[in-house]
This record gives C-alpha cells, sequence and structure tokens, in this order.
C-alpha cells in the first residue's frame, strides 16, 4: 500500500491527467464489451459466456482486413459486422434451442462455442499472438495537457466508444424497435401476443451484443496482443461490470467500467499489489449494499 | 444405419493405423528417443519450435546410417505444461514405449518433474528447454544420468547485470523501474537481475515496480504509473504475447523515447517479427538470433531449420534441443552404447562443435552437468531486420566467477 504515492497523484494535474485517460480507455473498451452482455441478459435472460469470443473474434477479423486494405476503419467495421453476423448465427442455430432450458444446459452450450472458437482461432490464426501494429494515422507523439500525457488515439477511441454508446442509449431509449426490446425485456409474452415478431427481436438483440463486442475487439487491436482464448479475462471482467452496474442496464454498465477503469489507474498507484482485488472489492461492497447492481432492478 | 456403419469403417481404418507401426517395429531394432513438450494450449511454440530443432537432427544422423548402427525413432508426447503429467509421460515413455533416452523438452514446471523419474528410472535424459538455474546448481536436485544444454538463468541475470551496469553507466542512469508479470519467474528473475545490475553498479536507485498479471490484456495503468514515476531506466522480464502489447501500448505513450528499456526476452524472432513498430534502441539479450554469433555455421544452420519447418522462424528453444540431441549423438557414440551409466560418463565434460557458440564450441561441464560457453549476449534493437545489433558478448570468465559466488552464496556449494 503506497497511500503517500496516491495522495501525491492526486494533488498534481499532470497525474491526475494521465491515470484519468487512462482509466478512461480502459473503462470504455470494457463497457462496449459488458454493455452487449447486460443488454442480452436484460432481455433473453441469458448469461452469454460466449461473449469475450465475440470480443476475440470481433479482433482477429479486424487484423485480417487490416492487414489485407491497410485501412483501420475497414477492420474496426469488420469485427463489428462480422461479430453482429456471427451473433445472429450463435442465437438462430444454437442460443434458440435452450431459451428457459436449465441454466446448466446454457452454459454448457457457452462454453463449447468458446474451445471451438480458440482451436479455430489456432487453426486459421495459429497458436501464437498477433499483434495488429498502430495504424500509421495514429503513429504520433501524445499530447501534453496540463503536464499530463494523452495519446491522440485514446482520445479518438474514448470519443468513438461515447458515440457508440450514446447511440445504443439512444436508440433503446427513443427508437420504437429499441421501445419494443425494452418491453420484450419485462413481458416477452404480452409483446408477442401483441403480434410482434419476437423471434426477430431477439436475432436482433444478439445481433447488437455480438456488434459490440466485435467493436470492442477491433477497435483495441492496435495496442492489445490477439492469442487464442484472449476472450477470458474481458469477459471475467465484463462479468463485474455488470454485476456492479446492474445486470441488464446499459447506464450501469457505462459508469461501472469507467468506475473500474479509474480504479485500476489510481489504484495501481496507491495499492501496487491489490488492484486486482480493488475491483473484486468493489464488486462485493455493491452486492452487499444494493444486491442487484447500483441500476438494477430488484429481482422478484 | 448409414452412421453405424461410417463408425465401424473409421474403426476398422484407425485399428489398421495403429497396428502399422507395431509391424514395422517387429522388423528392425530401432533406437527410440522420448521426447516430450507442450505440445498444445497458448506455449504450444515452445514444443513445435523443439521439434523443429530436433527433427533435422534425427534425419542427418539416420541418413548418415543412424546411431550405433540404429535408426533413431523419436517418440514424441504433450505433456500440456502439468507436471503430474511430464511425469506421467517421461515413465510411460520408458517403461512402455521402450524408449532408452529421454529428450526432456518440457519447460521447468515440467523438467523438475521428469529429473525426478529420470533419479529412479537411471536412463540418459537431456533437458533442452528448462532455464531455472537450481535444476542443476542446487545438488540436492541434481541426478547422475540427467544434464541440461540450455542457457540458465543465473548466467543471463550475470551477463544482463554487467551489459545494462555498463550502459547505466554510459548514459548515467541512476533511477530504475521495473514491470514483470506477476509470478514466481517475473518475481525471480527481476530480483537476480537487480542484484547482479547493483553488484556492477551500486548506486542503482528502484524508484517504481509494476507487476501486471500474466495476460492482462491492458498495461495502460502501469505505463502511466511508469511515466509518473520518472525513471531513467526501465527493465521487463514480460515476454511473449504480454510483451507485445505493452510495447504497442507504451509506443502510445512515447513511453521508449522517454527512458532507456532494458527487455531480456526481445531477442527471438517470433516476437522480433511479430511486434509492428518495434522502437529503437531497446537493449535485449540475444536468446536465438541468426546473426549472433555472425557465422557461416549459424546462418547455415538457420537456413536449414527454416527450410525443414514451412518457412517458421527459430526460437531459442529450437537451438537449445538441436543442442541437447548432438549431445546425445556424442555421448552415446563415445560410450558405444545407450545405457544411462556409460552414456552419462561419456557426456560429463564434453566438448563438441557447435553453430551456437562465439568460440563454435559448447561443452557440458562435468560438475554440474550444464552448458557453457554457449552465446549469451546483449544488443540494441533496430526496427528492421536483423532487429538487434550491436551484440556484446558475455565474458565466460566473469560468468564463472559471479556464478560460483552465486552458488556459495545459496549454499550449493
Amino acid at each position: 500500500m503506497d497511500l503517500e504515492a496516491l495522495l501525491g497523484c492526486l494533488t498534481t494535474s499532470s497525474c491526475v491527467v494521465t491515470q484519468t485517460v487512462s482509466g478512461l480507455i480502459v473503462g470504455m473498451l470494457l463497457f462496449l464489451v459488458a454493455a452487449g452482455l447486460t443488454l442480452i441478459f436484460g432481455v433473453l435472460k441469458i448469461v452469454n459466456f460466449a461473449h469475450g469470443t465475440f470480443y476475440m473474434l470481433g479482433a482477429y477479423l479486424a487484423y485480417s482486413v487490416f492487414a489485407a486494405t491497410g485501412s483501420y476503419v475497414l477492420g474496426v467495421l469488420a469485427g463489428g459486422l462480422g461479430m453482429a453476423a456471427f451473433g445472429v448465427l450463435f442465437e438462430r442455430f444454437l442460443i434458440r434451442r435452450v431459451y428457459g432450458a436449465n441454466v446448466l444446459m446454457q452454459l454448457l452450450i457457452c462454453y463449447a462455442v468458446v474451445l471451438i472458437c480458440d482451436d479455430l482461432v489456432k487453426l486459421i490464426w495459429g497458436p501464437d499472438f498477433r499483434a495488429m501494429g498502430m495504424p500509421p494515422e495514429f503513429q504520433v507523439p501524445p499530447l501534453f495537457i496540463a503536464g499530463g500525457v494523452v495519446p491522440p488515439f485514446y482520445i479518438v477511441l474514448i470519443a468513438v466508444t461515447l458515440v457508440i454508446g450514446g447511440a445504443l442509449g439512444l436508440g433503446l431509449g427513443l427508437t420504437r424497435v429499441g421501445k419494443t426490446i425494452r418491453a420484450a425485456a419485462i413481458n416477452p409474452d404480452m409483446v408477442s401476443a401483441l403480434g410482434i415478431n419476437t423471434t426477430l427481436l431477439y436475432s436482433m438483440v444478439f445481433a447488437v451484443g455480438g456488434m459490440l463486442a466485435g467493436l470492442a475487439g477491433g477497435l483495441a487491436a492496435p495496442v492489445r496482443s490477439l492469442t487464442p482464448g484472449m476472450g477470458f479475462s474481458i469477459l471475467i471482467e465484463s462479468f463485474i461490470v455488470t454485476v456492479i452496474g446492474g445486470m441488464g442496464s446499459i447506464a450501469g454498465a457505462l459508469i461501472a467500467a469507467v468506475v473500474l477503469g479509474l480504479i485500476r489507474s489510481f489504484g495501481t498507484i496507491g495499492f501496487p499489489l491489490f488492484t486486482e482485488g480493488l475491483m473484486y472489492i468493489a464488486m462485493i461492497i455493491i452486492l452487499v449494499v444494493k444486491p442487484s447492481g447500483l441500476f438494477g432492478k430488484e429481482i422478484v | 444405419m448409414r452412421e453405424r456403419i461410417n463408425r465401424r469403417t473409421l474403426l476398422a481404418g484407425s485399428a489398421g493405423l495403429l497396428a502399422a507401426p507395431w509391424i514395422a517395429r517387429a522388423q528392425s531394432n530401432p533406437l527410440k528417443i522420448g521426447i516430450q513438450s507442450i505440445f498444445s494450449g497458448p506455449i504450444a511454440l515452445l514444443g513445435t519450435s523443439s521439434r523443429g530443432g530436433i527433427q533435422p537432427e534425427i534425419d542427418r544422423i539416420n541418413a548418415a546410417g543412424g546411431l550405433l548402427g540404429r535408426q533413431i525413432q523419436p517418440v514424441y508426447r504433450d505433456s500440456k505444461g502439468q507436471p503430474q503429467e511430464a511425469a506421467r509421460v517421461a515413465r510411460e515413455l520408458v517403461n512402455t514405449d521402450g524408449c532408452e533416452i529421454l529428450l526432456d523438452a518440457e519447460a521447468s514446471s515440467g523438467a523438475f518433474a521428469v529429473q525426478e523419474v529420470v533419479r529412479d528410472l537411471g536412463v540418459l535424459c537431456v533437458h533442452s528447454n528448462s532455464e531455472t538455474s537450481s535444476l542443476t546448481a542446487d545438488p540436492k536436485l541434481r541426478v547422475a544420468t540427467a544434464f541440461r544444454s540450455t542457457r540458465q538463468g543465473v548466467h543471463d541475470a550475470i551477463v544482463g547485470g554487467a551489459h545494462s551496469a555498463k550502459v547505466a553507466t554510459e548514459k548515467k542512469l541512476s533511477r530504475w523501474a521495473t514491470c514483470s508479470p506477476d509470478y514466481a519467474f517475473g518475481r525471480d528473475t527481476t530480483a537476480q537481475f537487480l542484484e547482479f545490475l547493483k553488484h556492477f553498479k551500486p548506486d542503482i536507485e528502484v524508484v517504481s515496480q509494476s507487476w501486471p498479471k500474466l495476460g492482462q490484456p491492458d498495461f495502460t495503468e502501469v505505463i502511466t504509473k511508469i511515466l509518473q514515476a520518472k525513471p531513467q531506466a526501465l527493465y521487463s522480464a514480460l515476454y511473449a504475447g504480454d510483451l507485445s502489447a505493452f510495447i504497442n501500448q507504451g509506443n502510445v505513450y512515447a513511453l521508449f523515447g522517454a527512458m532507456q528499456v532494458f527487455v531480456p526476452a526481445m531477442g527471438d524472432l517470433p516476437v522480433l517479427t511479430a511486434i509492428k513498430n518495434l522502437p529503437p534502441g531497446i537493449q535485449s539479450a540475444a536468446r536465438y538470433l541468426p546473426t549472433f554469433p555472425d557465422t557461416p555455421a549459424n546462418a547455415a544452420w538457420y537456413a536449414q531449420y527454416r527450410k525443414a519447418n514451412g518457412n517458421d522462424y527459430p526460437t531459442n528453444w529450437s537451438w537449445e534441443s538441436a543442442t541437447a540431441m548432438r549431445f546425445i549423438e556424442a555421448a552415446v557414440t563415445k560410450a558405444g552404447s545407450t545405457d544411462g551409466k556409460k552414456a552419462a560418463a561419456a557426456l560429463e565434460g564434453l566438448t563438441i562443435d557447435s553453430p551456437f557458440s562465439t568460440t563454435g564450441k559448447v561443452t557440458m561441464r562435468a560438475e554440474d552437468h550444464t552448458l557453457i560457453d554457449y552465446a549469451i549476449g546483449w544488443g540494441t534493437t533496430v526496427p528492421q531486420p536483423p532487429f538487434v545489433t550491436g551484440i556484446e558478448p558475455g565474458d565466460w570468465g566473469q560468468i564463472f566467477e559471479l556464478e560460483t559466488e552465486w552458488k556459495k552464496k545459496n549454499g550449493y556449494i
């Protein structure tokens, strides 16, 4: 524990700026993955243990498209759209068969998909790690704001994730489809009785969830290593986010993800040996104080 | 119905396949060598690139008439990196498969388990990947018929410390930070490096230490923490995918321009070729490089490896495993037998020609059964091939002297 260092950091603008941006970037990428996870759970009551796999495949797709075209934008789009399509297939052929089934059955199917996809990645891209490399347009020196170090690439990433998150929030809150999705989350039978095609709706939820994870993978690919099984650690952190934010709550996921990012960035200065533990402590506190999460509905 | 027929056909077919080697075996008396390593999972490269070094040696020996006139038949087994599995596989290779010699290409976790099996079975065994010093340095762990054909942690720490101290003196680097993976390997190598660095340059101050988790996707908070501490130099024991992510994320923060970075695990081709935008000026150990030693023999071995292995790059493990096979060949030939005791007696103190040495020869040191005189050195990274330049070889006289001191301090001698 190094409270002196933490205090020293909190009282200098350079440290506050640097660590805040660093916390935001970790948090926002996590938010994209967790948002899909929480959306799928909120509407379909499915805990998608294969969600980390969407993130991994999105990153690999982006890697290949970037390598072929040299365009980072195309790479990220390929990751997002590819995983939207994958999400639809995953829902149509596997998950649809286990709605309402024993949660162990759902877990088994998701875990099988995780293992199969990890092996597929090994077959296609090889067992070793891959690095996409920074797109040339972002190979620029970092900015110095109030003495703090701020990489331009991360500003772009944070902006993009904010736009995606905003679009998701507005889409769910204001559009007809969004309202229907929220209605289906509360009472699917009634939505179905009203003549709305819930089958299509469920596919759409998986498409959006998959797209978000795929986008996160694509966006992060220039700075993170691509390895088979890379989805696992992000999945664990996404679960922490959904538990803190409340299962099914997009706004909760956003706040929880940013809080986790900040816990990491400031925690590593104040508690260098216990940074990971801090995240779990945050989760435990929430579970004790408000078991349904910050924005979660009470489970009846 | 259709499915049942298919299954039967499949069963019959696989039974035929399984039986085929037994028929072949019955017709000759091949010399079986058990080779175990990690061939699956995230560090499968350990196994595949070890086999890539071993198999061409076996092919060469067999083409020239075999060892003691017998064709070598390798039996490869996957331990998946689990110690208990490694021990089981080793026992099975000898007792069930009839292997007369073991070439243990396990990582340290498995090698220590294999060592105990070898103590029990008494066969000749050469460990070709475990670099943990105590395996051969600690007399309690040593086994009469077991040897090690690899570089060694303590040798690396001595040469790394000496080289880094020299650079630190030239560039006046006294404020140091470290960033290594949070498990035994990361903590041990970092402590050992700092110990020898301080031996050569006592006025070192360590201002910040970070221990990211193995396989952590994002190192941003660690990188910004290091930047906050404003060190003049950074040591990192990160490797493979973690190292690549650290470098890509460090680049975003211009970390490598802000301080002199020392990374021992950088100088291996799969890492160097996978990392895009490799920053210039990182100090790195040469684990395996075709340009170190810069000799025709090494260049020829490199070309032959890539030709034999579908244009893959050799790793540090490849040369270590090829060296194990060459020592087995020389020892068995000298002893005229595959008997554990006789072959071990022949192998003790044996010197062979090797592309992996600046003197052209490596030796299996008699007193502790470990490899010496291999190529060991540090250089500076450049973004294009050969990736690491200006490699300064370590001084083996100095290594022996400090290694002896280190052994005394640990109560090994």
